[in-house]
């Protein structure tokens, strides 16, 4: 569990001056399903094309297997072992959709033939119909078979659910948790939705203008992280300092809330330290994580 | 035994499971010898990380509470028929305490707060030898 699969190191990129990727450190866990999230802007499909060879970082590197993807003869190697879903979902428009699948299938010799039988029947595809004549869901649906069934060791989703109905993305989302338990695959998936990212992700990162602001272990950062109120009784004792491990404090009249990442029990005390207050925790969603890390970067 | 999980809830899903699985230990729909569902299985039904359900797996079987036999699966140990009985034990004072402290006109969530408190101050107590309000 220790192997990366993707590794990047320092990752800058800039468009017109304007940085898209400041600085970005990633590590996704070899065996992981890995969500990464982030507001529209922040740099994930950058990200992500950075990873599949498509841009050029002006610094830093960015590893998938070991190899560079920007390497070209490197680049082969790594896109050959890559199912990758673009944010657009584009494909050719002249074929059907039982044509784009034989097309497809002619490039990868690990093709999966069980996989796609399996796929064509849960998903429901129209094979004679033609790509334009499908709807976005159906389109979504048609792009997953495509990737997954390459045999690839790593899927890289540029969100995935955009379009599906919720019976669909109840599907994909456990398809893509049956393909982790029964393939050495790893899945690499970017999504606004934090909920289906909490129900499958056992990893993530937030970037936030180009960098990463949380990553690690979604259970231990659970654990680990406690959302406190604490309400005094009178006003707020001049000079409190909070401490290592309250990270993000807000205050509102006699209230404070604290989002600590770590060192909980100290803050806790020190809050109970104070006569009349009245202290109170909470478990943090990755909601929670979200908006605290994002807000006030 | 159907687990039922909440991802939005803050609580980590493999400390979710772990929870629910010695709740059916102690209500006695789990017993000693009986076999759980297969890791793959459960990250299936309950759409979740094969990695979760490994992770509650090997807490569970560090903590007694099951075991992994290589390739079978995993099993309730044969040794939770004794802390069963503590449970059952526990539940009595606990109910009867609750009854009490509702008695006295506290609601569900001010008993529960009363409850956590306590349970800081244990362990408080235990870490660092003292404490003060």
């Amino acid at each position: 569990m220790n192997e990366l699969v993707i590794e990047t190191h320092e990752l800058r990129k800039s468009f017109k001056g304007q940085p898209a990727l400041a600085g970005l450190n990633l590590q996704v866990p070899a065996g992981s399903i890995f969500g990464f999230l982030g507001r529209n802007g922040a740099g994930k499909t950058t990200t992500i094309k950075t990873l599949i060879g498509l841009l050029r970082p002006d610094s830093g590197d960015a590893r998938v297997f070991g190899l560079m993807p920007g390497d070209s003869s490197a680049g082969i190697l790594i896109r050959r072992r890559i199912g990758y879903v673009a944010e657009d979902k584009e494909l050719y428009p002249y074929m059907t959709v039982a044509q784009i699948i034989r097309f497809t299938r002619g490039f990868f010799p690990r093709w999966r033939d069980d996989l796609e039988q399996r796929y064509l029947k849960m998903f429901e595809l129209p094979l004679n119909r033609k790509i334009p004549d499908l709807s976005k869901g159906t389109r979504s649906k048609l792009v997953l078979l495509l990737a997954i069934c390459r045999g690839a060791d790593l899927l890289i989703l540029d969100e995935p659910s955009d379009g599906l109905d919720p019976v669909s993305v109840r599907d994909m989302l456990r398809e893509l948790v049956a393909l982790a338990g029964s393939e050495a695959i790893t899945i690499f998936f970017s999504s606004h939705q934090l909920e289906e990212v909490e129900q499958i992700a056992d990893s993530v990162c937030i970037i936030d203008r180009g960098a990463a602001v949380v990553a690690g272990s979604l259970d231990d950062m659970k654990t680990q992280y406690q959302r406190l109120r604490v309400v005094f009784g009178e006003q707020l004792p001049a000079g409190i300092r909070w401490g290592e491990g309250a990270d993000y404090v807000r205050q509102e009249g006699r209230t404070v809330e604290i989002l600590a990442t770590h060192n909980v029990e100290d803050i806790l005390n020190q809050a109970r330290s104070v006569p009349g207050a009245s202290v109170e925790r909470f478990p943090v969603t990755l909601k929670d994580i979200f908006l605290e890390t994002v807000r006030s970067n | 035994m159907i687990f039922r999980l909440n991802p939005s809830s803050g609580v980590p899903l493999y400390l979710q499971l772990m929870e629910q699985i010695r709740h059916g230990i102690e209500t006695g729909a789990l017993k000693a010898g009986d076999q759980l569902p297969t890791i793959r299985g459960l990250a299936e039904e309950l759409v979740m990380n094969p990695n979760t359900v490994v992770r509650a797996y090997r807490e569970l079987e560090h903590e007694g509470v099951i075991e992994l036999r290589h390739g079978s699966g995993a099993y309730v140990s044969e040794s939770v028929a004794g802390r069963a009985r503590v449970t059952r034990k526990a539940q009595n004072i606990v109910q009867s305490a609750i009854e009490r402290l509702a008695d006295l006109g506290l609601t569900g969530d001010e008993i529960r707060r009363l409850f956590d408190n306590e349970i800081a101050q244990l362990r408080a107590g235990t870490a660092s030898g003292g404490k003060d309000e």
